[in-house]
């Protein structure tokens, strides 16, 4: 994962279910066919609807501001990488390993995130500072 | 084909957004936030919050208005059936609560080409309604099968 090893973090672990995608659509007003609709996906050459990457995201953002005692001000910065697709109704996995930054405020965590053998987020860089 | 990179430099017209308390909770719920903060407006306040909070990523929410019409920008020129969002990054300042105006500015910061692939870089800057910035965002796409 990263080059320095850090402090492993409390792995996140969640299981969306078949509607998870129309819920986060409504939500963030993303409705893009490939994660709606698995007609269009499939034409479109895909297995299947897709999770949003940007509800992986959320994911990987829920991990890191849970280091902080799941105080949402604490998140300072997130920078991640898509790489991998991801479905419904298959567990998802955050990891992560934290550094401490020298100002000893803050901390580093290298982030990613996982469906069984595809690495959906890597990469993934968060600043937590606690108040 | 080159490359098109007219759009450097240029941005788009600010995105409105008010923040809604059953939009948090929405939001909150399927992206499976359990604290109360993104809840209840009394154990917002308790926490030192204006109202109910919304979690980090809710940047989107309030973002996508912004950027929709840079996506489609013929000078920007990027071919849908091509593209994939590559990365993302939230460098966040003042928390986001129910009852926010925030004002969402799109520019576009790099478009170019690496590998046959098109790299287009832009910038989302968002304030709340007293001018204190609250986001800024920095939004990657990749386009295959472009460049000579």
């Amino acid at each position: 994962m990263s080059e320095t090893a850090g402090r492993p973090i409390a792995p996140l672990r969640v299981t969306p279910d078949k509607y998870v995608p129309y819920r986060y659509a409504g939500a963030s007003g993303d409705f893009n066919p490939i994660h709606v609709d698995g007609e269009f996906a499939r034409a479109v050459g895909l297995p299947g609807a897709i999770l949003h990457g940007l509800y992986v995201m959320s994911l990987v953002a829920r991990a890191a501001t849970a280091e902080a005692g799941g105080d949402p001000r604490a998140l300072k910065r997130l920078s991640v990488q898509f790489r991998g697709m991801s479905f419904p109704e298959q567990e998802i996995e955050v990891t992560g390993e934290a550094v401490a930054d020298p100002d000893g405020r803050s901390e580093t965590i290298a982030l990613e995130a996982t469906q069984g053998e595809t690495r959906v987020i890597r990469r993934g860089s968060a600043l937590i500072e606690r108040s | 084909m080159t490359l098109k990179t007219d759009a450097i430099g240029k941005s788009w017209p600010a995105h409105e957004y008010e923040v809604g308390r059953e939009k948090i909770r929405e939001y909150a719920q399927v992206t499976g936030y359990e604290s109360p903060v993104h809840f209840d407006r009394d154990a917002a306040r308790g926490a030192g919050y204006r109202d109910v909070v919304a979690p980090p990523m809710f940047c989107v929410v309030y973002s996508a208005g912004a950027m929709g019409p840079v996506l489609f920008d013929p000078e920007v020129g990027m071919d849908f059936a091509a593209m994939v969002h590559g990365a993302q990054e939230f460098e966040g300042g003042e928390p986001v609560c129910s009852g926010d105006v925030i004002t969402t500015t799109p520019s576009c910061v790099d478009i170019q080409e690496r590998a046959g692939k098109g790299f287009y870089v832009f910038r989302t800057e968002s304030v709340n309604q007293d001018g204190a910035p609250v986001v800024t965002g920095t939004w990657t796409n990749i386009v295959r099968g472009v460049g000579s």
